[in-house]
């Protein structure tokens, strides 16, 4: 992110969306809506003292999955690229009731702008490049499950924040109904992925990162024992392999075959998990103090409009279509995707495919200016 | 040193940040108080353009000639106060950064006075390595605007393309007598539905009507010299005549080859046979068998193979595919572990796989199939009891290994190799198609088994990195490298040569015997060689021993500054 944001050749545009994409390879213009945050970029360098001023103290932070809450101004997480505190308006009681302005009085920089309004850029471009990423699916509507009913059942991306240091709970995997600490923990597999009910594709990243989940549990606490329970193991990146013997034999990670039928609750809220052990062919019962569901990872929320503005054709998952002979190139000239907007990627196939995009994407600037030149 | 020191230090209070935690005015009277500091300030932000602008003040008026700024880290503002530096007529070099935010303010923030004590600490360091340093000039070498493609599989024909097209001249070399690859044996591109051979030839062909590709093949790497910019490559088709190429950077696209799996469940070639035979017969219509059984994992996911080869469970679906199409009478089993059908369109071949009645069998390490005369035996994991399957052809899925040649290329390349032989990237995960030896990159199924759509997502990766350096024309480089600085010393031993990660030293022959010679602009400053030096020849520019030193001599020296002793 630090690169990004200090290299010369790039304008970094946060808090911003495409509103128009017209013209054709080698000349698109593109309407983009730069968003109001209140504060002016070009002063404010993420100090804090507004964020700690600030006396909404009741906002759900959407990055920690709104396991915790975060003030009406401010940084969209700590690392976050540009460092600039954005005012959230809704929340914000200057903007709702009129009076408060606190933010403004504290910042010694004078960053505070209550008057500033939304911007339309438009931009003139030979290439577009869509890496808009994914979202997870929503497991509440897979009620046998029970997330949203069952309080120790979250998904893995809330898993993420607990067991991050700098998350709500300073990285100790406490439960969601008592504050213990979880010792039991059981990640299911496919959940949502695989499904002719939800999306029958795989998710391609959900096996790796459960067992990394599972080893940082047991780096947290050597006492705590996981379950993964999976159809396929699809490690197939490299080193994956290796990754995984490393969390069977180091980390004494227990692996079963076999999808999870339902999840039920003790009275001391602990899950009962319950499948049929496809090796054994059992069917079995497991309580657990903690349940980790690796949801389904869908297209990101608004790529049907964008794909639409853009005017590139999506598959009947709503990811953006490529194919030979160039994998990231869409169905529209000077048009590239690259990540999980194509269809689920992990790190290194992203970052290839993003080198491909840009690649490409060079291919078709550079010949429009060989053609001005000559 | 004939000038006098003027050091001036900048203590930023960062808001909150640091001031929060700690007291910054006391730190900065103190730093007054130090050897050779004529001038001190306590900035609100020192990053901010108030906070720069007093720094290039303050030299000019102050005619300082070290600056040293105690604030945050150098990773987000060292390139602006080196640019405020430079703005006011001072080599940026003279610059020294001391971090009292995340080394200090930030991790100390319920000790207030030990914080404040920790922090001046830091500064008395940073004074004293300032007062050694010394300007230096940025290392700029040019950059050759050609590129070596070496392998002319469906990577290499991909990445040489890819970089004619911008314009650079690409030297593709290809050690057997025609282009093409693997591509060339195989019948069908998973999952796309697109003929391998015709996909293949037309690279080919726009390969070689591309004016600005030189195509060798039959040639091979024999000799490599330079670095980033500038390497001298000597290919030669063993029979001879040797070409030499200079080109500016390098591909690696050598690809992999089929594990044969000779001896294993009585491959015979005929009736068991592997997965490139099987291409070659549905590829000549030359396929009859009506009762195929496939064996997955054969060599791979074993003790002597970790590695899970990622394609070769498509690659069995996708024939299981083309066989059941072409009759759909054919009974054919695909024995599996797991099924690696990650992401959308391969899971997509698995479920029209299962509809054309492909059937699929789980079986486990530790009960492998048994291959007999018409049929073969396997422990059937969901069914939970022995299945016997009637076959007139096995076809045993086993994985890609290295190809031959990967040690030696790896050492005239001087990049590594992973244990099994595949090319080792900078980073496995945000730098696949980068080595760590700028100038050099990786793609295909040489740095990991690979379908042909990533291979060709790396190439065109591997193209774009490599096209950085081809179009700025130039490598700009920090001066904080080694350097050779006692030649006599320098017994010629290479210890610092092997332990290089970047091959940025070579040994040279010269008039007084072998000795190291640095490639500045190879070299990351990591310290390596001065470190492993017995002799004591190599010194670090920019972090010299002597600069070292003087910081770790300070940071101990507390007590006689405190008692106003100073050393």
């Amino acid at each position: 992110m630090l690169d990004v944001g200090r290299h010369p050749n790039i304008n970094m545009l946060a808090y911003s969306e495409v509103k128009e994409v017209n013209g054709e390879v080698g000349n698109f213009t593109v309407k983009i809506n730069k968003k109001a945050r209140y504060v002016k970029e070009e002063v404010c360098n993420a100090c804090g003292d507004c964020i700690a001023k600030c006396p909404m103290k009741k906002v759900p932070d959407e990055f920690d999955m709104k396991l915790r809450n975060r003030k009406a101004i401010y940084l969209y997480f700590s690392q976050g690229i540009p460092a600039i505190a954005t005012i959230d308006k809704e929340h914000c009681i200057y903007f709702q009731t009129g009076k408060c302005r606190v933010c403004e009085k504290f910042c010694q920089k004078g960053a505070i702008d209550f008057e500033q309004q939304d911007q339309t850029l438009n931009l003139n471009v030979g290439a577009v490049i869509l890496a808009t990423g994914f979202d997870l699916l929503d497991p509440s509507g897979l009620t046998q499950y029970g997330y949203g009913r069952i309080k120790n059942v979250i998904t893995g991306l809330e898993y993420e924040r607990l067991i991050n240091a700098t998350g709500p709970t300073g990285g100790h995997l406490l439960r969601r109904s008592d504050e213990k600490s979880a010792k039991r923990v059981a990640y299911l597999q496919c959940i949502g992925s695989r499904d002719l009910n939800n999306c029958s594709y795989c998710s391609h990243v959900c096996c790796m990162y459960s067992i990394k989940d599972a080893m940082l549990a047991k780096e947290h606490d050597p006492d705590s024992v996981s379950y993964i329970f999976h159809t396929d193991l699809r490690n197939v990146g490299k080193w994956f392999q290796k990754y995984e013997i490393r969390g069977k034999e180091e980390y004494g990670i227990n692996f079963i075959r076999g999808r999870v039928a339902e999840i039920t609750e003790d009275e001391e809220q602990n899950p009962i998990v319950w499948y049929e052990d496809t090796n054994t062919h059992e069917v079995r019962s497991r309580t657990v103090d903690m349940v980790v569901l690796a949801t389904a990872a869908i297209p990101s929320k608004g790529i049907k409009e964008l794909a639409k503005l853009v005017g590139v054709k999506t598959d009947e998952y709503g990811f953006i279509k490529t194919g030979l002979p160039f994998p990231t190139d869409t169905s529209v000239a000077g048009v590239f995707a690259c990540g999980f907007c194509i269809a689920p990627a992990d790190i290194p196939e992203s970052v290839a495919q993003a080198s491909a995009a840009a690649s490409r994407a060079a291919e078709v600037v550079f010949a429009r200016k060989a053609k001005k030149r000559a | 040193m004939a000038e006098e020191l003027r050091i001036g230090v900048f203590v930023c209070r960062c808001g909150t940040n640091i001031a929060g935690f700690l007291d910054t005015e006391d730190v900065a009277k103190y730093a007054k108080t130090l050897p050779n500091v004529v001038f001190t300030r306590e900035n609100l932000f020192s990053c901010s353009e108030a906070g720069v602008t007093d720094i290039k003040n303050a030299i000019t008026e102050n005619k300082l000639n070290r600056v040293v700024v105690a604030a945050c880290t150098p990773l987000t503002h060292e390139p602006t106060f080196r640019a405020a530096c430079e703005d006011a007529g001072l080599n940026p070099f003279l610059f020294e950064f001391v971090n009292i935010r995340e080394q200090c303010s930030w991790v100390h923030k319920a000790l207030r006075e030990e914080a404040t004590q920790k922090a001046k600490d830091l500064i008395r360091m940073g004074v004293a390595r300032a007062a050694l340093l010394e300007p230096r000039e940025s290392i700029v070498t040019d950059v050759i605007p050609s590129a070596l493609v070496i392998g002319g599989g469906i990577a290499g024909l991909t990445a040489a393309l890819a970089l004619a097209n911008r314009g650079f001249e690409v030297k593709l070399v290809e050690r057997e007598k025609k282009l093409g690859g693997m591509l060339r044996d195989l019948h069908q591109i998973y999952p796309y539905e697109i003929g391998a051979r015709g996909f293949i030839s037309s690279k080919i062909k726009e390969v070689e009507e591309n004016p600005k590709i030189e195509v060798l093949t039959g040639h091979s790497l024999e000799k490599l010299g330079g670095f980033i910019g500038n390497y001298q490559a000597t290919v030669g088709s063993g029979e001879g005549s040797a070409k030499e190429l200079k080109v500016g950077v390098i591909i690696v696209a050598t690809g992999a080859s089929l594990l044969v799996p000779e001896g294993s469940f009585s491959y015979n070639g005929e009736d068991v046979i592997n997965q490139l035979q099987l291409e070659e017969r549905l590829k000549n219509q030359a396929f009859d068998a009506q009762n195929i059984v496939m064996i997955k994992c054969v060599g791979a996911r074993v003790k002597e193979r970790l590695y899970c080869s990622r394609i070769c469970c498509m690659t069995a679906i996708k024939d299981g595919i083309l066989i059941k199409k072409q009759n759909p009478d054919a009974n054919v089993h695909i024995l599996y572990r797991d099924l690696m059908c990650y992401g959308v369109a391969n899971e997509e071949l698995l479920r029209q796989a299962k509809e054309l009645g492909v059937r699929f069998v789980n079986y486990s390490l530790d009960s492998p199939p048994v291959v007999e005369d018409g049929k073969v035996k396997v422990q059937s994991n969901v069914l939970g009891r022995e299945l016997e399957i009637e076959s007139d052809l096995v076809v045993l899925i086993t994985p890609l290994v290295a190809r031959e040649g990967a040690a030696e290329l790896s050492k005239l390349l001087k990049v590594p190799l992973d244990e099994y032989k595949f090319f080792l990237e900078a980073h496995v995960k945000l730098r696949p198609n980068d080595f760590a030896t700028d100038g050099i990159y990786i793609c295909g199924s040489a740095h990991w088994p690979v379908s042909t759509g990533e291979a060709i997502q790396q190439a065109l990766g591997a193209a774009s990195r490599a096209s950085i350096h081809l179009t700025n024309k130039k490598v700009k480089v920090e001066p904080i490298v080694s350097v050779l600085f006692d030649e006599e010393a320098c017994r010629g031993c290479g210890l610092c040569a092997s332990l290089c990660p970047y091959a940025a030293i070579e040994m040279v022959e010269t008039e007084k015997g072998t000795k190291a010679k640095m490639i500045e602009v190879a070299c990351k400053g990591c310290g390596v060689c001065a470190a492993s030096c017995y002799k004591q020849a190599i010194k670090m520019i920019h972090y010299s021993d002597e600069q070292l030193t003087a910081q770790i001599r300070a940071a101990f020296q507390k007590k006689e500054v405190e008692s106003g002793v100073q050393a």
